[in-house]
């Protein structure tokens, strides 16, 4: 028996590029703007991922939310701090998060051959390769 | 997706390195979305923020050697003339600098410095069935639901980008089969000022995330303001492009042509109850404030109005600072109404070109604030908030 499993999940390219890191998966849409920059820590009131960091992570989650002037102020300010996830996976893409996670260049996907939700936990190992549309996850 | 000779060159850089970067980025979003070409467009609406995601995008246009191809209206940042007048902006060092820096470089590639969240009521006008592409939470919804233009759910910088191009792809909100309804919405509750319009949105948006509501039982036509509360809320809680009012907003006559005919079988109902329960939701504070902020979005001239009849003969209350945020040609319209007098006389700051969001509220941080916004008390710079119709507003902040 291996020690870890690895799964390859097929996907589709929304902005380019490649990372990989711890996975953490949120049933909530998501704001980067109410995320603590200094931190990573997510500071939004009654989301599931209140008081965790997203710093170098690859988050799973449906799709972007907010007004559209603060989503890319967010991922630009994470960016600045070093504190960006490595990786997007998204069920429902939205034009104001594509926009944002092309300009950061932070990969981003969607379309995955499997439910997200389903295939990743938080805490698994996952390589998020966006330019080949393919996902690799390794269970934590 | 199709691209034109012109487009190629653009994309390959032999136009400059800022039309080449507004290029990449739309036909990201183009390829992401299978958009088939890039549609010619005459103006756009760039939510400017002055912050640094805004800054970052407006730098690279502008150092490219960019400049707008089409009308291209801002929304507000901050109105630096007042601001130095009543604070030490040199302490918010930062911040200010990316604020005064990206203001500059808005002008510099010749946008219009409408500095307003509220331009399609005014220096921005789409027409009915004209393609463009609006940034700004009201902006959008209000330019399809209201007056029937076309737009996607656009970032600061795709709109940038296109207004940049005077192009942008052609998919979503552009193509008549994505503009039916996707969810019925039943209001049953009572919808008496702009207040209950911002709840209604801010239910709304949490409960759906996504798609396109067709709100049934409004039988009254909104009034602007209300529209625009509906608008910016749905953008807040959610990612809503468009909706539909049988019988009165454009493309839905009737409520088989807000669902293209295919009329779901379920519904979302609002009773006074959801909207009780969202207003209880919203209050972080009890107890006195000493800070009230209106104008999120930007009070227009019906509000301004609303608001002098209010404050007319009241004073400010000690220790209390209260605030009304506008646009530039309100407040023009407001000045020759007698409003802008009779507001200020109450002892209330009149403010143009301003976003809540912005660090000249900074000093307000540690306050307990009122506001009549869910927006503004979501965004918001200073301390616990309470929430609630312009008339409690004044009420609270005014003897």
């Amino acid at each position: 028996m291996p020690e870890f499993v690895e799964v390859s999940i097929k996907c589709h390219k929304l902005a380019r590029g490649f990372g990989e890191g711890e996975a953490l998966v949120s049933k909530d849409p998501i704001c980067f703007y109410l995320v603590e920059p200094k931190t990573g820590i997510v500071r939004e009131k009654g989301h599931q991922l209140e008081g965790k960091s997203i710093a170098g992570k690859v988050l799973v989650f449906p799709t972007g939310k907010a007004s559209s002037a603060v989503q890319m102020d967010g991922l630009v300010k994470l960016l600045i701090n070093k504190n960006a996830p490595r990786a997007l996976i998204v069920t429902d893409v939205e034009p104001v998060l594509l926009g944002s996670a092309v300009l950061t260049k932070i990969p981003l996907v969607d379309k995955l051959e499997r439910n997200p939700f389903e295939a990743i936990s938080s805490g698994d190992f996952v390589k998020v390769d966006a330019d080949k549309g393919s996902i690799i996850v390794t269970k934590g | 997706m199709h691209l034109t000779r012109e487009d190629e060159q653009i994309v390959k850089g032999e136009l400059g390195a800022g039309r080449q970067a507004a290029m990449e980025l739309l036909v990201a979003i183009g390829e992401a979305f299978d958009a088939p070409r890039m549609i010619p467009i005459n103006r756009a609406h760039a939510a400017s923020s002055g912050q640094e995601g805004d800054l970052y995008f407006v730098e690279i246009l502008a150092k490219g050697g960019a400049s707008c191809k089409v009308t291209t209206t801002t929304n507000p940042i901050v109105d630096f003339d007042y601001f130095q007048q009543i604070m030490n902006i040199a302490e918010e060092h930062d911040e200010a600098s990316v604020a005064w820096k990206t203001k500059n470089y808005y002008k510099q590639i010749g946008a219009v410095m409408s500095q307003s969240c509220i331009p399609y009521l005014a220096e921005n006008i789409p027409e009915y069935g004209e393609h463009v592409a609006f940034s700004e939470s009201s902006a959008t919804p209000y330019v399809n639901s209201v007056i029937g233009g076309l737009t996607n759910r656009e970032s600061i910088q795709t709109a940038l980008a296109a207004g940049v191009l005077g192009e942008t792809p052609e998919y979503g909100m552009h193509l008549k089969e994505n503009r039916k309804g996707t969810v019925r919405v039943k209001v049953e509750a009572n919808l008496n000022d702009g207040y209950s319009y911002s709840l209604l949105g801010q239910y709304v948006g949490k409960k759906i995330a996504s798609g396109i509501p067709v709100f049934t039982g409004i039988l009254k036509r909104p009034r602007i303001d209300q529209y625009i509360n509906l608008c910016a809320m749905l953008n807040v809680t959610g990612a809503i492009p468009m909706f539909h009012i049988p019988s009165v907003t454009v493309e839905a006559r009737t409520e088989e042509e807000a669902f293209a005919g295919d009329i779901p079988t379920e519904s979302i109902t609002v009773t006074n109850r959801e909207l009780r329960q969202t207003q209880d939701e919203l209050q972080t504070a009890t107890g006195p404030v000493s800070v009230v902020i209106l104008g999120c979005p930007h009070y227009n001239l019906d509000q301004m109005a609303e608001l002098a009849g209010l404050v007319r003969g009241k004073k400010v209350r000690e220790g209390m600072t209260f605030w009304v945020n506008t646009s530039a040609t309100t407040k023009l319209m407001a000045d020759r109404a007698g409003h802008t007098n009779t507001i200020q006389e109450s002892g209330v700051h009149l403010v143009v070109d301003t976003c809540i969001d912005m660090f000249c509220w900074n000093s307000l941080r540690d306050k307990t604030g009122m506001t009549d916004s869910p927006k503004c008390a979501y965004y918001r710079r200073f301390g616990p908030v309470k929430v609630g119709t312009m008339e409690e507003c004044v009420a609270a902040g005014m003897e």
